[in-house]
């Protein structure tokens, strides 16, 4: 505001490098989420690369392991913005940390601005992982479109994020935010085909797929593995669901 | 200068009245206590203080600042410690200090003030792992390490024991030294009087008094209480007749006479002069108790044992 009583040393790392890297070390103090955001995940890949065998025409034409690629994806992003995200902030605001930080400088949109940061980043972390692991390990193909890929990532990463959001301002402590993202994973990630893949979907539960959030998120991400743009329709899914928890979670979060 | 003035404050939630009418001044440099039950509008005024809640009607001004309008100037200047604010379980003493001194844009230095807290051996300790008293001492160390002008301490020694929380009054008399006002809120008498130069006695969302706590004793009459049981029986006159004492009252074989001035040696020397021995003998200044008392017409401890259902948060 002004000028002249900006003192700030010079070289000294902002409040929000500051927020963000303790939040991305207690992220990594936490053994449970890193297991199944990460590990559970690239053992999953491992599993479907072994026992993958050459193209499946019941799969679209694609090798199982080349199927499940997405889906781990989407499994990486719910879980960090379904159960980390909300499960952190809900107990912030639970134990009064929020309201401390509310009562130095700092802001408490920057605590936010930076659980979403390391989430995010953590996420695309295990993605590229996920990638490069199914390129190296098991042959497939790195994605055909990348803009495309990067795009339905991004998206998919937004409309999960304003979800855990949304769940942080509903519920009233970490331990029930936790209990609603679970919830709420499970039915997603059947829908973005952890269980049953997509192409072997009876077509009605296929088309409605479509229409969630995952869904959406893994036909593009798939779409734009292959090489192509992904459908604008899925898009616009992934868009309208990003916007629509984002304003409910504005309109409902507290900070105390 | 006044470092903090509230006029006329005023706030409610929902149809509870929190705040109904409170109003003083703390003065630049003093130690200013808001004392009163559980329930009687001490966090919600503070709160005003702190900016976290915006007054329905009233002023409060903060080094001549509005909270809300002036929020970002008053967080670099005024260093808070609220009741029941916790830290991540797995973020150090170390670590904290960092992250909140990065908030800042003339911080303390860290080792400094981790020293005179008694915190330095403690600073790669985890937040989950501290005691209580060291939890509190770096909830103090996180509200200095702006270097504040104006530091509120929220329920500075709630939950702690007589050790921790004699070592947490060294702490705020230590602030007053270096010039730093401090508005404490308490429900402690004896921590108000203890520590403050001046106190409000806050009842039901109204001040009710307002002054230094000796002066506030001193009003109500009292400077001193004397109880004893007496060896031969005597009548009240023989007390009341002496200068100093005003009031005599007896409960069974228990004397307790009550007066300004020295109370205590008029009252052996008239009980000797007629040979009666003052068994059990026992000399009480009045206190700010007692003044609370008078003044609300309630015992102040009897209040705070119903704390649970009078609590001060809010949603």
């Amino acid at each position: 505001m002004n000028p002249t009583l900006d003192l700030t040393p010079t070289g000294a790392p902002s409040p929000f490098k500051r927020l963000a890297v303790v939040e991305a070390k207690l992220l990594l103090r936490e053994p449970i989420p890193l297991f199944w955001g990460i590990a559970f995940p690239m053992l999953l890949l491992g599993v479907m690369g072994a026992f993958s065998g050459g193209p499946d025409p019941e799969l679209g034409g694609l090798r199982l392991v080349a199927v499940y690629e997405p889906i781990l994806v989407a499994f990486v992003t719910a879980t960090f913005a379904l159960q980390g995200l909300p499960t952190v902030l809900a107990g912030y605001r639970e134990r009064g940390i929020l309201r401390r930080l509310d009562t130095t400088p700092v802001g408490v949109h920057r605590v936010l601005a930076a659980q979403l940061t390391v989430n995010l980043a953590v996420a695309m972390t295990a993605t590229v992982g996920i990638i490069l692991v199914g390129r190296v390990a098991f042959g497939v193909a790195l994605p055909g479109q990348p803009a495309g890929f990067l795009v339905a990532v991004l998206l998919a990463a937004a409309a999960m994020l304003a979800l855990g959001l949304l769940i942080a301002a509903l519920a009233p402590n970490g331990r029930v935010a936790g209990a609603a993202g679970s919830i709420l994973f499970f039915p997603m990630m059947f829908f973005a085909g952890l269980w049953v893949p997509q192409a072997t979907m009876p077509s009605a539960l296929r088309h409605f797929s479509h229409f969630t959030p995952l869904g959406a998120a893994v036909q593009s991400l798939q779409d734009s593995m292959g090489g192509h743009w992904p459908h604008s329709s899925d898009l616009a899914t992934l868009a309208v669901y990003t916007t629509v928890f984002a304003i409910a979670a504005t309109r409902f979060f507290r900070w105390d | 200068m006044a470092a903090i003035t509230i006029d006329h404050l005023h706030k409610r939630y929902g149809d509870t009245v929190a705040v109904d009418d409170v109003s003083f001044a703390v003065e630049c440099g003093e130690i200013f206590g808001v004392l009163g039950p559980n329930g009687a509008g001490k966090t919600t005024t503070v709160e005003c203080v702190e900016g976290l809640r915006q007054p329905d009607r009233g002023t409060v001004r903060v080094l001549g600042l509005d909270p809300h309008r002036h929020r970002d100037e008053l967080r670099q200047r005024v260093g808070v410690q609220l009741q029941d604010s916790e830290l991540p379980d797995k973020l150090t003493v170390a670590e904290a200090m960092d992250l909140y001194r990065s908030f800042y844009r003339a911080p303390a230095d860290t080792t400094t003030l981790l020293e005179r807290l008694g915190l330095m051996d403690s600073r790669r300790t985890r937040y989950k792992k501290l005691s209580g008293g060291q939890k509190q001492r770096l909830s103090i160390a996180l509200a200095l390490i702006g270097q504040p002008e104006v530091a509120v301490l929220d329920e500075l020694s709630t939950g702690l024991d007589p050790t921790a929380r004699r070592e947490s009054w060294a702490i705020v008399e230590d602030l007053r030294d270096q010039g730093i006002t401090v508005l404490l809120v308490t429900h402690f008498m004896e921590e108000a009087e203890r520590l403050c130069d001046r106190v409000a006695l806050i009842d039901a969302g109204r001040v009710v008094a307002v002054g230094n706590p000796a002066s506030l004793t001193e009003q109500l009459g009292g400077g001193q209480r004397i109880r004893f049981r007496a060896s031969a029986p005597f009548a009240d006159r023989l007390l009341l007749d002496l200068p100093d004492v005003d009031q005599v009252t007896r409960r069974g074989d228990l004397v307790t006479a009550t007066g300004t001035g020295d109370v205590a040696a008029h009252v052996t020397g008239a009980l000797a002069a007629v040979g009666v021995v003052p068994h059990q003998l026992q000399v009480d200044r009045t206190s700010l108790e007692d003044v609370f008392v008078t003044l609300t017409g309630r015992p102040h401890r009897a209040t705070c044992s119903q704390g649970a259902n009078t609590s001060e948060s809010h949603p």
